[in-house]
C-alpha cells in the first residue's frame, strides 16, 4: 500500500510537471506579458481598477491581474519592471522616483478619481455639528497624546466628557493623507487612538460609542449612513467655499470639501503604454465614470478627464509633485497645468 | 461468613476513599466534557453566523464565476482553483522532502551532533511567524530564482512553511513504531534501508498522513506570506500552469470583508463556507486514509 501511495504521488508530480511544460519554462512575467496586463498597488484604488479590468476583460478578453501590495509596495514592484501599471492613493515619493530612474523606468502619472475622507461621530452625539481644521490639528497632533482627552478641550461649548478616537491604520494611505491635511506632516499623529486596517471595524467602533470621533473614506460612510453622523469640516478659507462643508460627491469634485479630499492615481509604465492592449485599458479609465461611482468613489470633472486624456495621449512622463508627497489644497487643474 | 462481618471501620474508610476517588474521577470527566462543549459551542456559533450571512449566496454560479465589482455576480472560481492548485504543488514539494528528512533524523542520524542541531532548528522553525516565510519567498523564489509571483513561488513558500510541521509529525509517527519490528527485521537479515522501507514506513504511514494533511490544512488558510510574495487579488482566470499568476481563497475573502458595501460581506461569508468545506474535506481525507491503512496493517 505504500507503493500505492508513492505511485499516486509520482503521478501527481508528473501532472504538475506536465502542466508546467505546457506553458514553457519562463517565469510568469516573461511568458505571458504580451497578453497579460499586470497591475499592483494601493488597496484603496483596487475596487476601481478591478471594476475597469472586469469590464475590459468582458469586452476584449484581455486578462488584467490586480494586486493589493499597497501604494508603496506597488511602486517597489513597478520600479523593478514587474508590473505595467501601479495603483496609488498618493503621488509617487522621491525615493520611488529615484528607484524608477535608476532602473530606467519612465512613467505617466494619471489622476483617475477622487476619494474623500469624512470625519464621523456617533449619531447620538448632539454637539459636534461642525469642526474646523485647526480643531482637528489640536486633536490629532502628536503633542495631543494623553493631553487632549476631552471634548471640551477642543471647543469650550462642547461637553466635558471623554473623547475616544478611531482612525485608519498607520500603514494606509488614508492615514498618511489625513495627517498631512490636518496635522501638517505626513505620518505624524498621536498614537493613542484605536486604529484598524479594516475600515469596517472603525465603522463598528464609532457606531457603538457615543463619545467617538473617527475618520473614514467616504465610501464607507455612504454605506453606513444610518449608523454614523458626518461632521462638516471648515478649513476657514473663504475662497474654496465658506463655512463648514459636508463631504459629498459634489463638494469633493468641486474642490470645496478641503483639505480632506484627495486624488487617486494610476502610474503607467512608458514602455507598456505602447502596447495596444495597455493603451486601450488605460483609456477605458477615462470613460468609467459610472463604474467609479458604483464602487464608491468620486469621478473627476469632464474637463479634468480631458486634460488627463491629453496627458496620456502625449505620453507626458514624470510627476507633477516635485519633491513627492501629497499637495493638500491644490486642485488637479492647477497640478496638471503646472506640469505643462 | 456473611457480608456484615466484613464492614469493620477500616473497610468503611477504604470504601469511602474509593467512592471519593470515583467522584473526583466523574467530576474530571464532566469538566473535560464541559470544556470540550464550550470549544464546540464557539465553533458552532462561528459556523452558524457565517452560514446565516453567506448561505443565501452559495450556488453553483458562485463556484464557477470569477470575482466581480457587483456583489451579486461575484464568484470564487479563480480563488478556489488557485487554492487547490497551490496546495497540490505545495504537497508535491513538501511531503517527500519532509518525510525523507524525518527518516534521516529518526532512523539514521539519531545520536549525531549534527542531527541534534538540525532538530533544534526545525523545532524553532515551526514557530516562526508565517510572514517571515513570505519575505524569504519574495527574496529567494520570486526575485533570486526569478519565478515571479507564480503558483510555483507561492507553493514553494508554503512548502517551507509546512516543512517543519511535516518533519515533526513524521518523526512522532516513526518513533511510535515498536522497536521490536525493527529488531525482528534485522534478525531476518534485512538491511537498514529494507527495514525502513518495508517495515517501519508502512506502520508509521497513518500517522504520517494525518500530520501531513493537517500541515497542508494550515497552509491553505495562509494569507500573509502569499500577499508578501505578490499573490494577486483580482485574477480573472483559473491558473493554468505553475508559472501562472494566482490568488487564493483567504486573500479573496479578506478583500471582500474589507469592502464598504454590505452585500460583499455576504459574499465573503459564502467564501468562508467554501473554504471551510475544503478544509473539512481535507481533514476527512486524512481520517479516511488513516483508518484504511490502519485496518490493512492491523
Amino acid at each position: 500500500m505504500l507503493q500505492h501511495i508513492i505511485r499516486g504521488a509520482a503521478i501527481a508530480g508528473s501532472v504538475v510537471a506536465l502542466a508546467a511544460c505546457g506553458r514553457g519554462t519562463q517565469p510568469a512575467g516573461e511568458s505571458t506579458s504580451a497578453t497579460l496586463i499586470r497591475v499592483d498597488g494601493s488597496s484603496t484604488v483596487f475596487p476601481i481598477t478591478e471594476a475597469v479590468a472586469e469590464e475590459f476583460f468582458a469586452k476584449t478578453g484581455v486578462r488584467v491581474t490586480v494586486g493589493i501590495s499597497g501604494t508603496g509596495g506597488g511602486f517597489q514592484r513597478f520600479c523593478r519592471g514587474e508590473t505595467d501599471i501601479s495603483d496609488a492613493s498618493r503621488p509617487i515619493r522621491q525615493a520611488e522616483i529615484d528607484a524608477c530612474r535608476t532602473a530606467g523606468i519612465e512613467y505617466i502619472e494619471l489622476p483617475i478619481a477622487y476619494d474623500g475622507i469624512a470625519v464621523v461621530v456617533n449619531p447620538k452625539n448632539t454637539w459636534a455639528d461642525r469642526i474646523t481644521v485647526a480643531e482637528l490639528r489640536t486633536l490629532w497632533s502628536p503633542e495631543a497624546q494623553g493631553k487632549v482627552t476631552r471634548w471640551s478641550q477642543m471647543r469650550g461649548s462642547w461637553p466635558d466628557r471623554e473623547i475616544r478616537l478611531f482612525g485608519a491604520g498607520v500603514d494606509s494611505g488614508t492615514y498618511d493623507y489625513f495627517t498631512e491635511a490636518t496635522v501638517g506632516k505626513e505620518g505624524a499623529s498621536r498614537g493613542d487612538f484605536t486604529s484598524s486596517e479594516d475600515d469596517n471595524v472603525l465603522v463598528q467602533g464609532v457606531a457603538s460609542d457615543e463619545l467617538a470621533l473617527g475618520f473614514l473614506p467616504l465610501a464607507y460612510v455612504e454605506q453606513n449612513r444610518e449608523r454614523l453622523k458626518v461632521v462638516p469640516v471648515d478649513d476657514e478659507q473663504a475662497d474654496n467655499g465658506a463655512g463648514p462643508i459636508v463631504p459629498s460627491a459634489e463638494t469633493v469634485r468641486e474642490g470645496t470639501y478641503q483639505p480632506l479630499s484627495r486624488p487617486l492615481f494610476i502610474y503607467v509604465s512608458r514602455t507598456a503604454a505602447d502596447r495596444p492592449e495597455v493603451q486601450q485599458f488605460v483609456e477605458s479609465f477615462f470613460t468609467s465614470q459610472a463604474l467609479i461611482r458604483e464602487v464608491g468613489y468620486i469621478e473627476l470633472t469632464p474637463q479634468i478627464y480631458e486634460l488627463v486624456e491629453r496627458h496620456f495621449a502625449e505620453r507626458r512622463v514624470g510627476t507633477a509633485f516635485g519633491e513627492g508627497g501629497s499637495q493638500v489644497g491644490m486642485t488637479l487643474e492647477q497640478l496638471l497645468a503646472k506640469q505643462r | 461468613m456473611n457480608g456484615t462481618v466484613l464492614t469493620t471501620s477500616a473497610d468503611g474508610r477504604a470504601l469511602r476513599a474509593i467512592a471519593w476517588r470515583r467522584r473526583i474521577d466523574l467530576l474530571f470527566q464532566v469538566l473535560a466534557l464541559a470544556i470540550l462543549c464550550l470549544a464546540l459551542v464557539f465553533l458552532a456559533t462561528l459556523i452558524a453566523d457565517v452560514w446565516r450571512d453567506g448561505a443565501s449566496r452559495l450556488s453553483w454560479d458562485f463556484l464557477t464565476r470569477i470575482a466581480s465589482r457587483r456583489p451579486e455576480q461575484a464568484g470564487i472560481w479563480h480563488a478556489l482553483t488557485g487554492s487547490i492548485f497551490v496546495i497540490l504543488v505545495t504537497a508535491v514539494l513538501a511531503v517527500p522532502v519532509g518525510i525523507a528528512g524525518a527518516i534521516y533524523l529518526e532512523e539514521y542520524g539519531t545520536r549525531s551532533r549534527l542531527a541534534r542541531l538540525i532538530e533544534i532548528n526545525i523545532t524553532n522553525l515551526a514557530a516562526v511567524p508565517s510572514i517571515i516565510y513570505g519575505l524569504l519567498g519574495l527574496g529567494l523564489f520570486v526575485r533570486m530564482l526569478a519565478m515571479g509571483p507564480s503558483v510555483l513561488a507561492g507553493a514553494a513558500t508554503l512548502a517551507l512553511l509546512v516543512l517543519p510541521v511535516i518533519i515533526l509529525s513524521t518523526r512522532e509517527a516513526l518513533r511510535a513504531v515498536p522497536g521490536s519490528i525493527r529488531e525482528g527485521s534485522y534478525a531476518l537479515g534485512a538491511t537498514k534501508w529494507q527495514t525502513v522501507w518495508y517495515q517501519v514506513l508502512p506502520v508509521a504511514l497513518p500517522g504520517i498522513l494525518t500530520g501531513t494533511i493537517l500541515a497542508l490544512s494550515r497552509a491553505i488558510g495562509e494569507t500573509a506570506p502569499l500577499i508578501t510574495i505578490g499573490a494577486l487579488t483580482f485574477v480573472p482566470f483559473a491558473p493554468d500552469s505553475i508559472w501562472s499568476p494566482f490568488t487564493v481563497l483567504p486573500i479573496q475573502i479578506f478583500n471582500w470583508v474589507s469592502r464598504p458595501q454590505r452585500e460583499f460581506h455576504a459574499v465573503a461569508a459564502a467564501g468562508i463556507l467554501v473554504l471551510l468545506v475544503l478544509l473539512v474535506t481535507m481533514n476527512a481525507a486524512a481520517i479516511w486514509l488513516r483508518d484504511r491503512y490502519q485496518k490493512k496493517l492491523g
